[in-house]
């Protein structure tokens, strides 16, 4: 452990209202400490520069999943172990569950929180991409009151965000189809990590596209490890929509997705390695639509 | 004698403590007044030092610091060479040469510290490769970069590249590996003038250690002891560098007048200890149309590191495991252990072997498929058979035949099934592609050529009051489970029950010098020792009068006892003697290398996505003839956890070097396989006793090393056509040799020999 533990502070207001007051006060000099899982690594690293901190574990206010007709909507402190044992995710959003069961191990996902996840703001986070497949919404909440964003446009840069200092990130909406609504969804989720459990992601994949008969009627598609942010490739979602499945120029709109993502090289991997993932993963799509429209063998 | 413990599964000695917890490790221990010590490092992979300055924001005065000025002996960690400083002066050849040691009660603060103190280091060129080292791009170590060139020569080479129908070159390549025991390096040092210095510590070699203090301080064996506590795993990690952290303790112990501690986090542990040599094997060889290998021209290198250390020592077993379980009668090896400004590599088990391996045996299955002829079908045709001799010119007088264990482990794997399934399987569109393929081998036990007769390894065993039998040696428990075999042997060597038997803790102060606990040497050399001196205490025994034949073990406990009541003490020793057959030249490279050798067969069944080239370990059969199995469950143990290792070697291990330090220190960037990346591991053993083993037991814990690496990489070859020719074989490594379509004809130069 190679922080100098003195240096640091950590004060436990007991409710909402009393942290969102202490962030208020004075923007900035404490940051939320939810599970912890992101900052401890930091700091058992000696590389945590913050050093005051408010916790908010303990915040009853941003526990829970309610599930009501339109939204699936979910607290700030929802574990990946919460997001795994509800059904509704599990039917409607199962890439919600595929991301959470993959994330860390079991220690991890009793520990980490949607909410840390989110504001972190890693580009190789593994619920993100879901969260942008499934059109996402996010809460923050400051004494100036609360507003929704939508996640797409959450993320601004390599590790920045919308969030402003005083704000916490309090719940997560996920929009449910209307009922009656026509057609089917394909959901396809894949994270690429250098190791089956306990890894972080190279490239992460997540699409969620509706097809009415063998037209696609939307898509989106998202990715994480690809770009400084969880990136939705929107050229590529573009091109997707209103395309007949049947007659899909893979390779055309392939090249669209490998010119919508700027990976890197890093000590993780290459990004060579990343581009070319990103594309297999998006032809095994492709793939996936036309078993489902019944073309083609069925993929895995 | 007759086996009673030998061969069954007993408990193991120290279980009940490990598992209760109440065994103490080094950093569960603690002295009255004793404080912590750190080690503050180069961060340049070469310079020149010129100054040390001690920062703002520290109470500087309340720390202890210690820099080479404060030795009071040679600066150097005595090993082979000497040519490694226990602390920098003046020249830096790595990026994390210890510099200065700071000692302080406060760890936290003592951390601020470490970051605080300045160095000013003009910056040199540095060495980051084999092949830079070679190509003296710069000189960094002696005049040419290389620790230490051997060759073995056998036969007539030129003869049988002149003679051959083709020949065919390959280049390959093993990375680093880091070894991984759950315990980081550590130990506790005190020093008085009186008693010297006392080491307590995580290790695998006390003697070693010892060596180590007696020339830094300038005393005598008396006054530098070590002493060994339960220790979480090694591998090779905690042969030579505990000499350096127990140097540093100690002299920062001296220094402060009161017992220093010095942990390594998972980062310094990584970045600053050993690893596995990395290394580059070209492999020529000189091969006729049915698949005969007739010559063998290999060129073998492995970076040392910026110091020698234990380079030469491993350059040579790998050097003689290069030519493997074959006859080849023309074999041509170079040797070169070269420098390079990254902290030294050093032991981990397999020690060389592993990495020449990979070379010659992902070699055999490019011949193969040049020729078209299957892996197991080629190593058929080369097997070297008892009688016959290997590359050093050894006879093989171990009764083994390659064909019949290869049978065996065919059959287990089913290969043959396997083969025929993936092959309609792999045609259809699916993403993922299976394949299967082997890797043939031998493992030398014990300590290379000469080197157990220099080593003259002594055991004892004594009597307590209380009648029970105390193992006295210096070898130790690292988790192999070197108690319960010592008392497993010792108790059948006596015909007593197994608690009669106890292992005492090894301590320079207490046990005679049994030698490193390295090489698979514990079981078969020492264990034959302790099997020796507890049949001379029996002999006592028997001759006092107080014991007849036939007793039961309370009656052999009464003697125990009442001898040491009548006499004082019962003790008895052996010393090593080395078999009289054994003959080597060290200068040569001819004879017997080892005592005897381990032969293996493993086969590995494997899938590859080739939607993100990820290749997956689905099956892996491990047949090994080990003499004889002393203990069933610890022996599995050892097979499936070398496995494991290597099955991370071969796929996911990956040390990221930027300027000679590992980049990627830590356990979420070193991808180490969990359980849920691994296979069942199936381990399988055939025995065939060797007379100088303790009821014929050979070595087994390095062996399991030596096979996962090649056959892993053939049966991606078998799976979708890809010659890989380095490890790890990652997903990059895959896919870039996928896009290249990498074939026999890229990986292996084929020259038909003209003939005339
Ligand atoms: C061993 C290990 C494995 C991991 N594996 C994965 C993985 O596979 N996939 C993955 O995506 N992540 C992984 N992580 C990262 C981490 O577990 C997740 O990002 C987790 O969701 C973080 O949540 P937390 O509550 O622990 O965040 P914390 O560490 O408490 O906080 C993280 C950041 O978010 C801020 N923050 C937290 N909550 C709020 C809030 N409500 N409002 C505003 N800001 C807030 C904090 O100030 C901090 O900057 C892993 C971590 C570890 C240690």
């Amino acid at each position: 452990m190679r922080a100098h533990v003195a240096s640091y502070d950590l004060v436990q207001p007991g409710s909402l209202r009393e942290v969102l007051t202490l962030l208020a006060r004075e923007p900035g000099v404490y940051r939320p400490l939810a599970g912890g899982t992101d900052v401890m690594v930091v700091y058992a690293g000696g590389k945590l520069a913050h050093t005051k901190f408010v916790d908010v574990h303990g915040l009853r206010e941003l526990r829970g999943i309610v599930v009501t007709d339109d939204a699936v909507t979910l607290g700030a402190l929802t574990t990946y172990t919460d997001v795994q044992a509800e059904p509704t995710l599990g039917r409607e959003f199962p890439m919600m569950g595929q991301a959470a069961s993959e994330t860390g191990g079991w220690a991890i996902q009793n520990r980490g929180t949607l909410g840390g996840n989110i504001a972190n703001a890693s580009p190789a986070a593994d619920s993100p991409p879901a969260l942008l497949a499934y059109d996402a919404s996010v809460e923050l909440t400051s004494t100036r009151g609360a507003r929704w964003v939508s996640y797409a446009t959450y993320h601004t840069g390599y590790k920045t965000t919308v969030r402003a200092e005083d704000e916490l990130v309090t719940r997560v909406r996920i929009p449910r189809i209307a009922p009656g609504a026509q057609g089917s969804r394909v959901h396809m989720f894949r994270k690429v990590g250098p190791r089956k459990a306990q890894a972080i992601s190279k490239v992460s994949f997540a699409a969620c596209v509706d097809v009415d008969g063998t037209r696609i009627t939307s898509a989106r598609v998202a990715l994480g490890g690809v770009a400084p942010v969880v990136l939705r490739v929107v050229a590529t979602e573009g091109a997707l929509v209103g395309a007949d499945v049947t007659t899909l120029d893979v390779a055309a709109i392939g090249a669209t997705l490998s010119r919508e993502v700027t990976p890197i090289d890093d000590i993780r991997s290459t990004a060579r390695y990343r581009r070319r993932v990103a594309e297999n993963l998006f032809v095994e799509l492709t793939r996936k639509l036309k078993a489902h429209v019944g073309l083609g063998s069925q993929a895995r | 004698m007759k086996n009673r413990l030998i061969g069954t599964s007993v408990p193991r000695k120290e279980a009940f403590d490990k598992v209760t917890g109440r065994a103490r490790y080094v950093d569960d221990v603690s002295f009255p007044g004793m404080i912590y010590g750190t080690t503050v490092r180069s961060k340049v992979a070469r310079g020149r030092l010129r100054g040390i300055a001690l920062g703002p924001g520290i109470p500087w005065d309340e720390f202890v610091v210690v820099t080479a000025k404060d030795i009071p002996g040679i600066n150097a960690i005595h090993l082979i060479n000497d040519d490694q400083p226990c602390l920098a002066d003046g020249v830096i050849n790595h990026p994390e040469e210890p510099v200065v040691l700071l000692a302080h009660p406060d760890k936290h603060l003592l951390e601020k510290a470490r970051q605080a103190v300045v160095l000013d280091i003009d910056e040199l060129p540095a060495v980051h490769s084999i092949e830079d080292a070679l190509a003296k791009t710069a000189v960094v170590w002696g005049e040419d970069n290389i620790f230490k060139r051997y060759t073995i020569e056998k036969g007539d080479i030129a003869e049988a590249f002149a003679n051959a129908d083709v020949i065919l070159e390959g280049h390959y390549e093993t990375g680093a590996q880091e070894q991984l025991y759950i315990e980081n390096n550590g130990v506790i040092a005190s020093y008085s003038e009186e008693a010297g210095v006392t080491i307590w510590g995580s290790l695998q070699c006390p003697y070693y250690i010892q060596k180590a203090l007696i020339p830094l301080f300038g005393v005598g064996p008396e006054r530098a002891r070590v002493i060994q506590l339960e220790t979480g795993g090694g591998f090779g990690g905690k042969e030579e560098y505990p000499s350096m952290i127990a140097s540093h303790a100690a002299l920062l112990a001296k220094k402060a007048g009161v017992p220093v501690k010095i942990i390594y986090d998972r980062a310094e542990d990584m970045a600053a200890t050993t690893k596995r040599h990395p290394s580059r094997t070209v492999v020529r060889a000189a091969v006729m149309r049915d698949g005969t290998v007739v010559g063998l021209d290999i060129d073998f290198a492995i970076d040392g590191g910026a110091y020698s250390t234990l380079s030469q020592v491993v350059l040579s077993r790998g050097l003689i495991h290069a030519a493997g379980p074959y006859s080849c009668p023309n074999v041509h090896i170079l040797g070169r252990a070269v420098a390079t400004n990254s902290p030294p590599h050093g032991a981990f088990r397999g020690f060389g072997a592993p990495q020449s391996i990979f070379a010659l045996e992902r070699h055999l299955d490019e011949i193969g498929k040049y020729l078209g002829i299957a892996p197991d079908e080629i190593r058929r045709r080369n097997f070297v058979k008892p009688g016959q001799t290997l590359a050093t010119g050894q006879v093989v007088r171990d009764d083994v035949d390659m064909n019949v264990l290869l049978d065996r482990a065919l059959e287990a794997a089913g290969w043959g099934d396997k083969k025929a399934r993936f092959a309609v399987e792999n045609r259809e569109e699916g993403s993922v592609k299976r394949g299967i393929g082997l890797a043939t081998f031998l493992h030398g036990t014990g300590f290379t050529g000469s080197g157990e007769k220099f080593l003259a390894s002594i055991v004892g065993v004594e009597a307590t009051a209380d009648g029970h039998v105390r193992v006295l040696a210096a070898s130790t428990e690292i988790g192999q489970g070197t108690n319960t075999i010592f008392a497993q042997i010792a108790g059948d060597a006596l015909g007593v029950d197994y608690d009669v038997i106890q292992v005492g803790q090894p301590d320079t102060a207490f046990v005679p010098n049994s030698g490193p606990t390295v090489a698979s040497r514990t079981c078969t050399i020492v264990g034959k020792l302790v099997e020796t001196a507890a049949l001379g205490l029996r002999q006592t025994l028997l001759g006092s009068g107080l014991l007849e034949e036939p007793y039961s073990s309370e009656q052999f406990v009464k003697a125990c006892s009442a001898y040491v009541a009548r006499s004082g003490e019962l003790r008895a020793y052996a010393e090593y003697k080395q078999p009289p057959y054994i003959k080597w030249d060290e200068d040569t490279f001819k004879g017997d290398a080892y005592g005897a050798y381990s032969w293996a067969v493993y086969v590995a069944s494997v899938k590859v996505d080739t939607l993100t080239y990820e290749a997956t370990v689905e099956d892996f059969v491990a047949l090994q003839e080990v003499g004889k199995v002393i203990h069933p469950t610890l022996a599995a143990g050892q097979i499936e956890g070398g496995v494991a290792q290597g099955i991370g070697w071969a796929l996911y291990e990956n040390v990221v070097w930027k300027n000679g330090r590992m980049a990627n220190d830590r356990m979420t960037d070193y991808i180490m396989p969990t359980s849920v990346d691994l296979p069942p591991i199936r381990a399988l053993f055939a025995e065939s006793p060797y007379s100088y083993g303790p009821s014929g037991a050979k070595g087994i814990g390095e062996l399991p090393m030596d096979g996962p690496g090649p056959a892993i990489v053939n049966a991606i070859l078998d799976a979708v056509g890809i010659g890989i020719p380095r490890i790890p074989a990652t997903p990059e490594v895959v896919m870039e040799a996928y896009l290249a379509n990498t074939s026999v004809t890229r990986v292996c130069r084929a020259t038909e020999v003209a003939r005339g």
